[in-house]
């Protein structure tokens, strides 16, 4: 579904990503792994369109993306779910829903879209006329989550959901996350709590300063002895 | 008290103008953080248009504003296609500099072609025919003037209120990446910006041309500064507090010619950017200012 290959970006002179490759296959969850600055969330926003690569190739379902708009990318159904929740602060829950499926024309999609996350986060449904910077952290980012569900993904690149959230939020976002899956979304998921991350990946990729050093099966990374080590506080 | 009156019809004509052309800067500011110092011209422009059509093409005065309006509107399209999507991404000084590059370029250009000197922009006299009225002396224009731009007003908030593109226009004046990434054209957003922006200017210069008479190549720029003034009165970036800011500003220099000492009504100007440091003193954001650092 997506393929990576030899991505290189750079943040300035400084090269941040030098020479990634990773695939995704249709239904699965992807987890990329990796320490603070490794480079997780360059990866995410260079498959989005927001940076472009000095380098490299990026395939989403055949197609060459690598020199499109972030919104053409968005409309092909590769949608991003940016680290740090990046809500519209001053527009209400209701806009921030609508606006992320502003792009589509397929009315009772839509409407059954919004039903959807509604019912996922109830708490949404509550607060569809207030501004959306009054919600909490973890209601913001259940509004983030729904807003990149509003815009019909295929493929959803997830920036850090559980970032500075309280352990008890934690545990009510993956689940939805799993659910997405099961429902035919595929992930990718950038995550700084790898154990999280693992338990709920099929596959991982290890990134370290701009390159993947260690790839396979979640439950084979799980159990890595360097994963262990350095990710997982074992 | 009918003094007052008058002096209250006074300002609120000359806030509305300044309130119309204060949104258009905000707007503009908000997504691009760009003072558009060629935002006045567009009233010039607009001023020009209106007399071609009342004159040249005999439009009726409707059919000429809504002429002036739309071709405002495009050329505002256009000068941001040309002149500031290409520097999308550099520094924003350096579109600043465009702005007034494009000011000079729209002075200059309209001196060399039509001279500086004034050129009377006359509306039908049944609009402009003055009239004692409970001891006021007002002409109909000054109705159309607030009306209109109350009308226009409230258009423009519905627009960005309810619809898809309104929506993204805030969105975008909050956090641009993040607007990408939610498939926003963003692009897109800009050139209604823009053009929205330059069609209220253009509405802005027939009203105040067809309200004193005349019209030159420089007829927009003390507007266009003073409306600058009530977009940072009102708090650059929001629509309400440009709205705010205009007919504030109206009333604070009307009533200072009115009640001032005779002597010191040469001032006006001065008394404007001194009420601006004023403010600014007590609320460095404007009165609705947002205060930075919310954005990505």
């Amino acid at each position: 579904m997506l393929q990576v290959r030899d991505l290189h970006v750079a943040y300035g002179h400084v090269a941040a990503l030098k020479g990634i490759s990773l695939d995704v296959q249709p239904g699965e969850i992807v987890a990329l792994i990796g320490s603070n600055g490794a480079g997780k969330t360059m990866a995410l926003t260079a498959i989005s369109g927001l940076l472009r690569p000095r380098r490299g190739r990026i395939v989403f379902e055949g197609a060459e993306i690598s020199r499109l708009a972030p919104h053409e990318i968005v409309r092909r159904g590769l949608v991003h779910c940016p680290e740090g929740r990046q809500i519209f602060a001053r527009l209400t829950v209701a806009e921030n829903l609508r606006l992320a499926a502003g792009h589509r024309r397929d009315r009772n999609g839509v409407a059954r879209d919004l039903e959807r996350v509604l019912d996922l986060f109830p708490i949404l449904n509550e607060r569809q006329r207030q501004i959306a910077g009054l919600l909490s952290g973890g209601e913001q980012q259940m509004l983030a989550l729904g807003r990149s569900i509003m815009s019909a993904p295929r493929l959803l690149l997830l920036d850090e959901p559980s970032l500075g959230l309280a352990p008890l939020v934690v545990e009510r976002i993956f689940p939805v996350i799993a659910e997405l899956r099961s429902e035919g979304m595929t992930i990718l998921l950038v995550e700084q709590n790898a154990w999280q991350a693992l338990r709920l990946a099929d596959r991982a990729y290890v990134i370290e300063t701009g390159a993947i050093t260690l790839s396979g099966p979640a439950s084979a990374l799980l159990e890595d002895p360097r994963v262990k080590a350095a990710y997982l506080g074992a | 008290m009918t003094y007052l009156l008058q002096q209250t019809v006074n300002a609120l004509n000359l806030g509305s103008i300044y309130a119309l052309v204060a949104i258009g800067l905000t707007i503009v500011y908000g997504i691009l953080r760009l003072i558009n110092f060629a935002h006045g011209d567009m009233m010039t422009l607009g001023a020009y248009v209106a007399l071609a059509a009342l004159s040249a093409l005999v439009l009726p005065v409707w059919s000429a504003l809504l002429f002036a309006m739309i071709v405002a509107g495009a050329i505002g399209v256009i000068i941001e296609r040309l002149a500031y999507r290409p520097l999308r991404g550099s520094r924003e000084v350096a579109m600043l500099i465009t702005s007034l590059a494009i000011s000079s370029l729209i002075q200059n250009s309209a001196t060399m072609a039509l001279t500086a000197q004034p050129r009377p922009l006359r509306l039908p006299a049944e609009l402009t025919r003055r009239v004692e009225w409970a001891g006021l002396t007002i002409a109909p224009i000054d109705g159309v003037i607030l009306l209109l731009s109350i009308a226009l007003m409230a258009l423009l908030s519905l627009f960005v209120k309810y619809t898809t593109i309104g929506i993204a226009m805030r969105a975008c004046s909050e956090r641009v990446q993040t607007a990408h990434l939610m498939g926003v054209n963003v692009n897109r957003v800009i050139a209604v910006a823009f053009g929205v922006s330059a069609a209220l200017a253009g509405v802005a210069g027939v009203l105040w041309s067809g309200k004193f008479g005349l019209v030159d190549p420089f007829t927009g720029f003390v507007p266009g500064l003073k409306a600058f003034v009530a977009a940072v009165i009102g708090g650059v970036g929001s629509i309400p507090g440009a709205m705010v800011g205009g007919y504030l500003l109206g009333f604070a220099e009307v009533f200072f010619v009115a009640f001032a000492p005779p002597a010191l009504s040469g001032y006006r100007d001065a008394f404007v950017f001194v009420l601006l440091l004023a403010i600014l003193l007590v609320r460095p954001a404007g009165l609705f200012g947002l205060e930075e650092g919310r954005r990505a």
